[in-house]
């Protein structure tokens, strides 16, 4: 049994496996990659130390500083539950049951899907939620960026480059990302921004041919061959059962990452800490080794 | 024994496509990379070997892998 199981290798867990390790805690971390979320970001300019560096820059960073210590570290792994079983916690994954007095649960977050008719079917077939990853195919092609945020407008703002044309599909009536980045926008000859528009639906035959959108009760059809998704995020929480969560699905911590479950600590975008920002994911993980080694010391 | 053929269709952007090369790196597993990013031949060979779009493809003479999927990769060259 270990001291301590961390679940999630973003920059959350990998802080809080460097604290860990440092404080010389037995403990595992289980996850599916290192950098979690930070593997997608295109350019980061607000981390400090960084004046700019790309997401899998960073993340390689942080994955050389933690295999700095010999530590057990579990990659690869699906976390499908986290539960209390008696006086420890048992996280199962999809390789197998590791038992823990205490964890951090650092799970992040996932991209929010469009739930329409052909999101399902034309995954991988036009369909991206990793514009970093797969934006490059589109090149010379059409493609819709759906989401107006911030991490729409910098999707778009790779896309004008390399497609030839380009759409910004928003739900509200003005774009909801940063003014820079809309004015950067502006300057593309190859944009079409479409507001007060919602998916309907994506069809094509084996890839994606096109994209139907409700705009003022009216159908309105564009072709396409790429459609990157962007609009938010939901918290990977449904792996913990019986804890307090908030109405978003965070999970519920106070200011020391503790849950309502003694012994159960969460860091990071999976809870309901203010902003999700690489930063602050950090100093969360920090923040929770800490916590979690006094739990083990007073009360482990 | 001869190491089994390897061509890893990748972006250059594409973090997991990093993580597949690293892996073979570390594993010394010589391979082709090809970048589907520019390379629209390319680009229709990773589409009609796997039938969809999304990348790293990584083809092990004739055996598709989608996404860095370490196991498979092992599995596959025996390492």
């Amino acid at each position: 049994m270990y001291e301590t199981i961390i679940v999630g290798g973003g920059p959350a867990g990998i802080t809080a496996g460097i604290y860990l390790a440092r404080k010389k805690v037995s403990f595992a971390l289980i996850t599916m990659d290192i950098g979690g979320q930070t593997l997608g970001s295109g350019g980061i300019e607000n981390y400090i130390g960084h004046q700019y560096i790309t997401g899998p820059e960073l993340a390689e960073k942080f994955a050389l500083h933690l295999k700095e210590f010999n530590i057990d570290l579990k990659e690869g792994h699906e976390v499908k539950e986290i539960k209390k079983d008696g006086s420890a916690f048992v996280v199962r994954s999809d390789k197998g049951q590791y038992r823990a007095k205490t964890v951090i649960v650092c799970t992040g977050r996932k991209p929010k899907n469009l739930d329409v008719p052909g999101e399902k079917e034309f995954y991988n077939r036009g369909i991206t939620y990793c514009a970093t990853c797969d934006g490059p195919l589109f090149a010379g092609k059409k493609v819709a960026v759906v989401g107006g945020g911030n991490s729409g407008l910098e999707v778009a703002l790779q896309m004008v480059r390399i497609a030839e044309k380009v759409y910004v599909i928003e739900l509200k009536e003005n774009l909801t990302g940063d003014r820079i980045l809309a004015d950067k926008l502006n300057e593309a000859g190859n944009l079409e921004i479409i507001t007060s528009a919602a998916v309907a639906r994506i069809h094509g035959d084996k890839f994606v041919s096109g994209v139907s959108l409700r705009k003022s009760e009216k159908q309105l059809d564009i072709q396409v061959e790429g459609v990157l998704v962007e609009i938010g995020s939901i918290p990977n929480s449904h792996v913990v059962e019986g804890i307090e969560k908030n109405g978003f699905g965070e999970i519920i911590i106070n200011c020391g990452t503790e849950t309502s479950i003694p012994g159960l600590f969460a860091a990071g975008d999976v809870t309901n800490v203010f902003k999700k920002q690489i930063i602050i994911a950090c100093g969360e993980g920090a923040k929770s080794a800490i916590a979690a080694s006094e739990y083990l010391y007073f009360k482990g | 024994m001869e190491q089994k053929k390897v061509q890893v269709y990748a972006t250059s952007t594409c973090p997991y496509c990093k993580m597949v090369k690293s892996f073979l790196d570390e594993n010394k597993v010589s391979y082709e990379n090809f970048d589907v990013g520019t390379d629209i031949g390319k680009r229709n060979e990773m589409i009609d070997k796997s039938g969809q779009m999304g990348v790293p493809v990584i083809d092990i003479e004739g055996k598709i892998i989608i996404g860095f999927d370490k196991e498979a990769i092992k599995e596959t060259l025996g390492i």
